[in-house]
């Protein structure tokens, strides 16, 4: 009994000792949205909220599942009212907050505003607009103390400020460090990481050319450097079709049609990526960095989830950005990518590595194809 | 009033917003329309022969993504101009391979000389694909010279090596001693004061040459050694603008009536970084290194450019890869070209000072 309660005693300690955001940077907070208790639970809430969706059954987390590393696993592309799906793999919230753009082709500048989209695209959860989640909020009693506790406002002035600056700060609660990787390199626990995983790193930093985009800095890593690149995905199957998808695109958006709706409704137009937000030529078929945390729950991959595991991802990168060898690089390809060489143990071990990227709080995500045989929703 | 017809002109006619400032530039300055127009650059390919059928990768990539990015331009440009040394030795295969991906071009293209095209024959084979050596052609009231500004001294090219090889290889080399200056050559001179008699002296005139038409350093041949003989020539005209490759960065210089703007190059930037360690890079040796572009990304501190030709001066737009897109543009006030946002010191990027 008595070892037992020792034993019980230890485990406390080492969780206590063991830091959820090892290798993480503090979560930057914007001074106008403060964090708070209260806050976060209300965001919490309208985050799982099902009837801000046109049919009463959609709501972020649909997507976003908690149990899914905050994803939508397997599914390539999300699917969202009616069945209906959309162009993008669906990113995961889990340290969304450190990302300086939202959505793969960073047409959002930060949560908050990000949070604003999915209420009302057509294949998403298709409100016709505002006023009628607005309504659900000032009609709903507990929404209403929620809403005068954290932000002092009454049920008739709550706006869509209040609702996106509480689902942005329950969503900075979703940051997870403290990955076998962070107590080997950060936390200096030599045995944390598998030899593969450590020789891994090392391909990681050299030959495989990947720290140049997913970086990592002296005492935090966030993997991401924030930019767009066009590494070969989506557009090398549209090649043919980008002068017309781009004029198409751009003229169209030059009369006031909604990007978000636009890029989410088409898959050709989708993969015009960056180019859609910035019509910067030099943008064309680029997507935004994402982060290499919790990589392995988070299948499949890339911005249309294309590619489903680890090994086809480092394939295509090996390839020179094309998924199958010798298929033609698209035009636009960016001056980062080319052919990289790697062995196959190179390769395993990079897969390794990224598999020791994995938070203990989503070791057990079920997004794997063969664990949702019973369907995805 | 007039102004504000034209805006809803514009408006209606499918403006597409930062692609296309062309019709603001008009309304801006209130030019004769007959002269706005747009034309693109695309310069210094280098495509190299490996062996085979194997060329670089990196100079192929450089070419390619200009082309079909190019091929994007709204509104359409009306021409496009390849600014020279499509090739890197020269050798048939390469320009050849070059031509070819320059024929992706969905528009019609003009071509300069560049050293690297001439110095293996003398531009027989690049004459067999694109014709004369010099020319002069009009479009919308402005009158385009293209001159072959790499020629030198009858005595180096003809008399002093064994071969087409070694005279190409002593001629791309940097501070090398057994170089020689870039010249136009009286032959020339001589076309291009007979080619402009004909002209009214405010006809506007865009001159393109390989080599600056000025001189900036002679150990780069960033240098033609006749340049003042071609800029007497174009002196009495109004307006001059002179658009160069060959140096691989962006300048820009007014001398007297002549504005001069270089271009980018698709291939890599002079000064440019050692090579990134990893792979053989195919860059030629560099005497002096300097910190310049990203060595990660290949495309770093290269581009192309879209020109914007208004009342008779250009702005050149220049699409630079992974930094921001700058543009250098005629100052009325000032009467010489500036870049529109760094000119001002208080907007320039300072230098890494730590690595």
């Amino acid at each position: 009994m008595r070892a037992i309660l020792l034993v019980m005693g230890l485990l406390i300690i080492s969780n206590a000792l063991a830091d959820p955001m090892l290798g993480l940077p503090p979560v930057p907070v914007p001074a106008d949205n403060p964090q708070s208790d209260a806050k976060i639970a209300l965001g919490d809430r309208l985050f799982n909220d099902v009837r801000f969706s046109a049919t009463g059954l959609v709501s972020c987390a649909t997507c976003h599942a908690p149990e899914k590393a905050f994803t939508d696993g397997p599914l390539s592309v999300s699917e969202g009212i009616n069945g209906l799906t959309g162009t993008r793999n669906a990113p995961t919230v889990i340290n969304a907050a450190y990302n300086r753009t939202q959505f793969w082709d960073g047409r959002s500048p930060d949560l908050e505003d990000q949070a604003l989209h999915p209420f009302l695209n057509p294949v998403e959860m298709a409100l016709p607009n505002h006023d009628v989640l607005l309504a659900i909020v000032r009609g709903d009693a507990n929404y209403v103390k929620a809403f005068k506790q954290v932000f002092g406002v009454k049920a008739g002035d709550i706006t869509m400020i209040e609702v996106t600056r509480a689902i942005a700060a329950f969503e900075r609660t979703k940051v997870a460090g403290n990955s076998p990787f962070d107590r080997w390199y950060f936390g200096a626990e030599a045995d944390a990481m598998s030899e593969a995983a450590v020789r891994g790193f090392d391909v990681f930093l050299k030959d495989g050319r990947c720290v140049s985009c997913h970086t990592i800095e002296q005492d935090h890593a966030v993997f991401t450097d924030h930019l767009f690149h066009n590494i070969g995905i989506g557009i090398n199957n549209i090649q043919e079709k980008v002068p017309a998808l781009a004029r198409a695109f751009l003229v169209a958006k030059s009369e006031g049609v909604d990007v978000d709706v636009a890029v989410l409704s088409d898959a050709d137009t989708s993969h015009l990526g960056r180019l859609a937000v910035t019509d910067d030529l030099s943008m064309v078929g680029s997507f935004k960095t994402s982060t290499l945390r919790n990589i392995a729950v988070t299948p499949p991959y890339m911005h249309d989830g294309n590619l489903k595991t680890l090994r086809e991802v480092v394939e295509h990168y090996n390839n020179g950005g094309v998924t199958n060898e010798g298929d033609r690089v698209n035009d636009f390809i960016s001056g980062g990518i080319r052919p990289l060489n790697l062995t196959e143990q190179q390769i395993d071990d990079l897969v390794a590595f990224m598999e020791a990227l994995t938070s203990p709080a989503f070791v057990n995500a079920n997004t794997k194809a063969e664990n949702n045989m019973g369907g995805s929703k | 009033m007039n102004q504000r017809r034209q805006i809803l002109k514009v408006a209606g006619s499918g403006f597409i917003a930062g692609m296309l400032p062309v019709s603001l530039v008009r309304l801006s300055h209130g030019a004769t329309p007959e002269q706005d127009f747009t034309f693109a650059y695309i310069s210094d390919s280098h495509i190299q022969h490996m062996t085979g059928n194997q060329f670089v990768r990196n100079w192929d990539r450089g070419l390619i993504r200009a082309v079909a990015e190019t091929n994007l331009l709204e509104p359409k440009p009306d021409f496009v101009m390849f600014g020279g040394d499509l090739a890197q030795l020269g050798t048939k295969p390469e320009l050849d391979h070059g031509a070819e991906l320059l024929a992706g071009l969905n528009y019609k293209n003009h071509v300069v000389m560049g050293e690297h095209d001439y110095y293996l024959d003398l531009g027989e084979y690049w004459s067999e694909l694109y014709g004369d050596q010099y020319y002069s052609f009009d479009h919308k009231g402005v009158h385009f010279v293209v001159l072959n500004s790499i020629l030198t001294y009858d005595d180096w090219t003809f008399d002093r090596w064994e071969s087409g090889e070694r005279r190409m290889a002593e001629m791309a080399g940097l501070d090398n001693p057994n170089g020689s200056p870039f010249m136009v050559g009286s032959k020339q001179l001589k076309w291009l004061k007979k080619d402009l008699s004909k002209l009214k002296k405010d006809t506007p005139v865009v001159v393109f040459s390989h080599s600056p038409l000025q001189k900036i350093y002679k150990g780069w041949n960033f240098w033609t050694e006749d340049a003042e003989q071609v800029q007497v020539i174009l002196k009495p005209f109004a307006k001059v603008n002179v658009i160069y490759g060959h140096v691989h960065q962006i300048q820009y210089n007014q001398i007297g009536n002549i504005a001069f703007t270089s271009v980018m190059a698709t291939a890599w930037p002079w000064p440019y970084p050692e090579s990134y360690a990893q792979a053989e890079s195919h860059l030629p040796v560099l005497t002096v290194p300097m910190n310049r572009g990203d060595p990660f990304d290949e495309r770093d501190a290269t581009g192309w450019q879209f020109i914007n030709m208004h009342t008779g001066r250009v702005d050149l737009h220049f699409n630079l890869y992974s930094n921001e897109n700058r543009v250098v543009s005629f100052n009325e006030q000032k009467g010489h070209p500036e870049d529109t946002s760094f000119a001002d010191a208080g907007h320039r990027t300072t230098p890494q000072s730590h690595y």
